[in-house]
């Protein structure tokens, strides 16, 4: 007997994902899930958003790693409340993980969560985690060509930091040809163009995360 | 690369339905893979032998059907199967299109008894 399905595999994901964003809608707590390749800069884009907003905006944020508390250490020095999710093996954070997360977070206190997804330009895009929007950074010296190595991350997100871009007079990276790129398979997504070392762009960038803020 | 994820909600998604449908067995699975969902059909297929051990989708077969990747452009309304990377319009060469097909990832049928 054949029995019809026609059901999402990630659908369980989906729905786990369905019920964060409605606890978070009920906290008026405004998500950003950061996704980029290992070593792209999503701590530091975290740690400086944290410093350029933290008088304004109540923050808290979630780290994924597959491994150790690097990350929650740093973010933790900054005085926001911070839960660390270790992976233990695998390449993505999943809408349960982040949910047991939010247990441990005090909701009711926090108007920006930002969440460090596990660093990996492939796998994040496929479980939503209950975000308001999704953000991808990509470094300049990884190349100006991974918009159609990854075009499911590039053509999902909400935002697109370029990062480290004191480096481009020492890498070659087409700036306005990335960015056509971009709107080859993305018309929605804001590009912006940063440096966490020499605090180029961090403003502007700042200020849209202060403008997706819903509270 | 996030096979063992994606294996273990699909047996869960099986075990489930063919609980609902009464079943004793299930003896294939119907996959739909979009290129795009990155996931391998080879690795589903070895944690699927280790996930549905002792269940009653032990042993069942699993067919793949693969999806490419597919854009409609926004100049020209035109679907194009996107190989090797090329996203460019085959009819307009205009740059800029919608996906429409390759990230599927869902169970379309099963087979029980």
């Amino acid at each position: 007997m054949e029995i019809k399905v026609l059901k999402d595999i990630l659908s369980a994901n989906d729905q786990i994902a369905e019920r964060n964003r409605a606890l978070l809608d009920s906290k008026k707590v405004t998500v950003l899930n950061v996704m980029s390749s290992p070593g792209s800069g999503k701590t530091s884009l975290i740690l400086e958003t944290i410093r350029a907003l933290k008088k304004k905006v109540s923050i808290g944020v979630i780290e994924g790693d597959i491994a150790s508390t690097i990350d929650a250490q740093k973010v933790g020095e900054e005085k926001v409340p911070v839960v660390q999710i270790n992976t233990g093996g695998e390449c993505h954070l999943d809408a349960g993980q982040v949910s047991r997360a939010l247990e441990s977070l005090p909701l009711d206190k926090i108007d920006l969560l930002l969440i460090e997804n596990v660093g990996n330009l492939v796998c994040p895009g496929e479980f939503k985690l209950g975000e308001d929007k999704k953000v991808l950074i990509l470094s300049v010296p990884e190349g100006d060509d991974k918009v159609y190595k990854y075009p499911l991350l590039f053509s999902m997100a909400d935002a697109i930091v370029i990062s480290k871009i004191d480096l481009l007079p020492y890498a070659k990276f087409d700036v306005p040809g990335f960015c056509q790129a971009v709107r080859g398979i993305n018309r929605k997504a804001k590009i912006f163009q940063v440096s966490c070392t020499t605090h180029q762009g961090i403003e502007e960038w700042t200020e849209w995360v202060r403008s997706s803020i819903r509270r | 690369m996030h096979e063992m994820a994606v294996t273990q909600s699909m047996v869960d998604l099986v075990l489930d339905e063919a609980r609902k449908g009464g079943a004793r067995k299930v003896k294939s699975i119907n996959l739909v893979l979009g290129e795009l969902s990155g996931v391998v059909g080879d690795c589903v297929q070895f944690y699927f032998g280790l996930m549905s051990k002792d269940t009653i989708a032990e042993g069942a077969t699993i067919s793949f059907n693969t999806v490419a990747t597919q854009a409609k452009c926004r100049q020209c309304a035109k679907v194009f199967e996107v190989q090797e990377s090329n996203w460019i319009c085959p009819e307009c060469h205009s740059v800029g299109v919608e996906l429409v097909a390759g990230n599927e990832l869902f169970v379309e049928s099963i087979e029980v008894e």
